[in-house]
């Protein structure tokens, strides 16, 4: 049997990533007294590197390497980038915060750059060990950033649920994953496919370890019913945390439930979709009710979370490659508006005031009208009102389901969309009509951070107003996949 | 005129970059973002005046077209351009934005640049509605109007602010939602989002229905009609004075808009099937709202349930039409419906906004709306008073004012539908005369019983010249309707023919 050696290129982002975390990793012990924040710029800088890699190597067609485990597509490549963009902007408010609280500490991002190479492998998985892999680096990273703040028992709390609860997730996936693997005798996904495509497959097996897999991505994403850590899991982490797990991470699952479901399994279709029909519905309904009896913001945002996977999973439904591009649009815009969310609490957070009640909200408008304001664009393109970018994510979702023949699904969704309104709007009633306690003008702690919520919000409202070159890039990512 | 001119594209974005001027640049500075608004809504205003003179009253295509592609990827784009139908409300538009900048000159004194900034950028947003010939465009400015609309009634609303303001929200995103289902059920069918394409689509019975019913939920929410109204109310009487014009004077009418562009040439066989729901409807707003408005105290409100009992007749007027082709067979009578129902709109925008603007003129003095806080009015303010009573009698319709023309045509078409329709639309004129003068003999007349009312002072310069301006307007349609039926001729035409084409 000869060994040939694989083709390393497509892997370069992901190879210069690790050799880039591995430095700064052994560095940041050295430098962590003498300069605090060089571990922070590194960080960034690496983000940014590898997103000059990917770029500068768009993959236009897909290359397959290291023997059928390891793929570079365009799929992935945008993935890729809104990661690194979306972990850029979680490490730009959780420095701050962390700096507030004081605990700042360079593993932080350390832990962060891992589990956002965890997410590079995830995207790029091409098989299910690959996959596996991916999900643990992603995955281990996080339980420990969730737990990092080792004197508060709520942090610590937090972490020991996520763990327990992600480590079950884990063991269902790969149980499904083992299922799949006796019924077809392969690994990768393309020959998964072909395999139950011919039908030599046991079906019994195999639906099983799709019922597994489903669950295993339902935990992932956080949705209904299995979506019971994530309020728990948000509220309790330090809110630099909570930025990081509401969002990135998404985008990553999305990736895996792509890559299991439709490139895997797609002539499954009749097992899993009614699956992810009722996640989808429940996760709707959970979403928009729950929400509105929260009176703490990151709760609230947990909740609300719940209700966007239930969106995103209208797009997964229509499983057409437009739906399929949905469901990823949906996904980013979600990641974006989330880091915006939540670094909405990281920047008006001091130490000794979270300001993450919805209350200490009130009259925000008369002690900082600018703000304020961005707050606004934020809130109501989580809605999805227009003229915000929030509102064609939705538009494009509901549009897919449409074509798909499931019109009871889109009313179901946009009814949902109607009593999810309620919530948002309850934080911006909070801030514009109601007089505040302490009229005094609040100023977040450092000026950076307002231009980072600023930038967030104007990009939601420019990209609402000229929507077409986004959505262009993924709906194309696609359609060259398939 | 040059030609190419974007002038929709200038009196959408205008405002619009001028309401963010005003909020960034007025901080702190109320004089100066009082000025720069008046400034836009005066240059807006202006610049629309074109569109009157340079319409061409023949053709019923549209005209002022502008058209480039804005999300290829679902053939999605920024289509604008006006017909007879929409072009008058784009003049009412920019018109009442001059009012409603004047109006709130020196009675709002907090926060001066949210409150212009705010309806500057709503004042954009609303010609955008009436001017988008996409569907997906048309949802965008539909909806976006509801954010500014939120934060003018929340925050310098009343007492109930919250609750009304909410209730506003939630109500039209409700109804809005099943419109944009609809649309994007349609482009499902045809492939493009263009409502000319809808206009032409053929689209089977169930479907037509049910798109019928979804464009029904948007607009009657919007109207309001009978039975989802109640959001009006709780608004009006919480809003601003500016916000309660601008609800009355335009909101409204995109309900109204969204039949004529929509329901009707999208789904004629469905409005001919269900038109008795529209009319049943618009017959209980015009007759059990009327009633509800006489057991009224609170002015704003009384003027608020009219609003709703009027637009009832526009509602009537656009759906009886279906009845008169069946019952005479002849376009005339149709014609006469429809054109009476565009021109009730137009004229309720002066007549409505002129009433808002007469109480909130009362409003800023005595800051009570109770009509029975107020008595003998007249010997105190003669000239507000005789304003005031005109715009009353032109509520009421009286011959001579604006209120006549359109209610009048409406009426006598309902007759030529079905004897019952007209008489119970007739009704209305004593319905409305009697609430309308009852409240007017309680504010106005009668002796002064109270010293706040011994206190008031007679009209300043600013509210004379707005006064004035709308007076001109009322009796200026009500004698001399025919300049505003001839633009709306041609249009109305094409819609009755697309209305009484089936598609099916």
């Amino acid at each position: 049997m000869n060994f040939v050696i694989p083709s390393f290129t497509p892997a370069v982002p992901e190879m210069v990533l690790l050799a880039l975390i591995s430095t700064i990793l052994i560095a940041d012990t050295f430098w962590a007294k003498r300069f605090q924040f060089a571990t922070y710029y590194a960080t960034q800088i690496s983000l940014v590197v590898v997103g000059f890699l990917i770029i500068s190597s768009f993959a236009t067609v897909p290359v397959i390497t290291f023997d059928g485990s390891f793929v570079r597509d365009s799929f992935g490549d945008v993935l890729k980038l809104f990661v690194l963009a979306v972990s850029f902007g979680v490490f730009f408010f959780g420095r701050e915060y962390l700096v507030q609280h004081k605990f700042f500490s360079g593993e932080f991002f350390v832990l962060g750059l891992f589990s956002v190479l965890g997410m590079f492998v995830m995207i790029s998985a091409h098989n299910m060990i690959t996959m596996y892999l991916g999900l643990e680096i992603m995955s281990l990273a996080i339980y420990a950033m969730v737990a990092m703040r080792k004197e508060s028992a709520g942090a610590v709390e937090a972490g020991l649920k996520y763990f327990v609860l992600g480590a079950l997730a884990t063991g269902m996936l790969l149980y499904g994953f083992s299922m799949i693997y006796g019924a077809t005798g392969s690994i990768t996904f393309p020959e998964i496919a072909d395999i139950i495509a011919s039908g030599k497959a046991d079906t019994v097996v195999l639906s099983f370890g799709v019922v597994f897999v489903v669950i295993g991505l339902a935990f992932k994403l956080g949705a209904v019913p299995f979506h019971m850590w994530v309020p728990d899991v948000y509220h309790g982490s330090p809110t630099a945390v909570t930025l990081f797990l509401a969002t990135a991470p998404k985008i990553a699952a999305f990736a895996m439930l792509y890559r299991l479901l439709a490139e895997a399994m797609p002539d499954l279709l009749k097992d899993w979709q009614s699956l992810i029909i009722m996640l989808s519905v429940l996760s709707l309904i959970v979403g928009a009710f729950v929400a509105i009896v929260q009176d703490n913001l990151k709760r609230m945002l947990a909740y609300s979370g719940i209700g966007h996977m239930g969106f995103l999973l209208l797009g997964v439904i229509a499983a057409t490659p437009d739906g399929y591009a949905s469901a990823m649009f949906y996904v980013v815009i979600y990641a974006i508006t989330g880091v915006a969310g939540f670094g909405v609490i990281a920047t008006l957070s001091r130490t000794g005031k979270e300001f993450d009640l919805i209350s200490d909200f009130k009259g925000l408008n008369a002690r900082n009208p600018w703000l304020a304001l961005m707050i606004l664009m934020i809130m109501f393109s989580m809605a999805g009102v227009p003229p915000f970018i929030g509102f064609w994510a939705k538009l494009l979702v509901v549009e897919e389901i449409i074509q798909a023949g499931f019109l009871w699904l889109a009313v179901l969704a946009v009814i949902a969309a109607v009593i999810s309104a309620f919530y948002y709007l309850k934080v911006i009633k909070a801030m514009y009509f109601d007089t505040p306690e302490d009229a005094s003008k609040l100023e977040p702690a450092n000026s950076r951070l307002t231009i980072g919520v600023s930038s967030i919000a104007i990009l939601l409202l420019v990209l609402g107003l000229l929507p077409g070159t986004m959505i262009d890039v993924f709906f194309n990512s696609l359609n060259v996949v398939s | 005129m040059l030609t190419g001119f974007p002038i929709l594209s200038t009196l959408i974005w205008l405002p619009i970059v001028g309401g963010l001027l005003v909020l960034f640049a007025g901080r702190n500075n109320p004089t100066l973002a009082k000025w720069l608004s008046l400034f836009t809504v005066g240059l807006t205003f202006i610049l629309s005046i074109p569109l009157w003179t340079g319409f061409d009253t023949t053709t019923a295509s549209m005209q002022f077209v502008e058209n480039v592609p804005w999300i290829p990827m679902f053939n999605i784009n920024y289509h604008l351009g006006v017909d007879g139908l929409s072009m008058p409300l784009v003049l009412l538009t920019t018109f009442t934005q001059v009012l409603v900048v004047v109006s709130a000159w020196d009675v709002i004194k907090e926060r001066v640049e949210q409150y212009m900034g705010a309806f500057l950028i709503m004042g954009g947003i609303m010609v955008g509605v009436f001017v988008a010939l996409d569907a997906i465009l048309f949802y965008v400015f539909w909806e976006a109007l509801l954010i500014p609309m939120f934060i003018v009634i929340g925050k310098w609303g009343g007492p109930k602010r919250v609750y009304a303001t909410l209730k506003f929200f939630l109500y039209t995103f409700l109804g809005s939602v099943f419109m944009l289902v609809a649309f994007l059920y349609m482009y499902y069918q045809s492939g493009s989002f263009s409502i000319l394409d809808f206009h032409v689509m053929h689209l089977g019975m169930t479907a037509q229905i049910l798109i019928f019913l979804a464009f029904l939920a948007a607009f009657a929410v919007k109207i309001p009609m009978f039975p989802v109204h109640t959001w009006l109310p709780d608004a009006h009487v919480e809003a601003p004075t500016a916000g309660s014009v601008v609800l009355a004077a335009i909101m409204l009418k995109m309900g109204g808009y969204g039949f004529v562009r929509f329901s009707l040439p999208i789904t004629p066989d469905a409005s001919m099937t269900l038109d008795w729901l529209v009319i049943g409807l618009s017959l209980i707003a015009i007759v059990y709202i009327g009633v509800v408005a006489l057991a009224q105290s609170d002015m704003k409100k009384l003027v608020a349930y009219s609003s709703i009992s009027h637009m009832g007749f526009v509602t009537l007027g656009m759906f009886v039409v279906y009845d008169i082709m069946q019952s005479t067979g002849s376009m005339q009578g149709a014609q006469l419906g429809m054109e009476g129902a565009m021109v009730q709109m137009i004229s309720h925008g002066f007549i409505s906004g002129a009433m808002f603007l007469a109480i909130g003129v009362l409003y800023d003095r005595m800051h009570t709306r109770e009509i029975a806080a107020y008595s003998g009015v007249v010997n105190k303010m003669p000239w507000f008073t005789m304003f005031a009573v005109l715009f009353a009698m032109a509520n009421v319709g009286l011959p001579g004012t604006s209120g006549f023309v359109g209610e009048f045509m409406v009426i006598l078409s309902s007759f030529k539908a079905n004897i019952w329709y007209g008489t119970l639309a007739a009704l209305t004129l004593i319905i409305g005369a009697a609430y309308t003068l009852w409240m007017i003999k309680r504010v106005f007349f009668g002796p002064v019983t109270n010293e706040n009312v011994e206190k008031l002072q007679d009209l300043n310069k600013r509210e004379f010249a707005l006064m004035a301006t709308l007076a001109v307007f009322v009796i200026g349609l009500g004698v001399f309707p025919s300049p505003l039926i001839e633009v709306l001729h041609t249009s109305v035409e094409h819609l009755l023919v697309q209305a009484t084409t089936s598609k099916l």
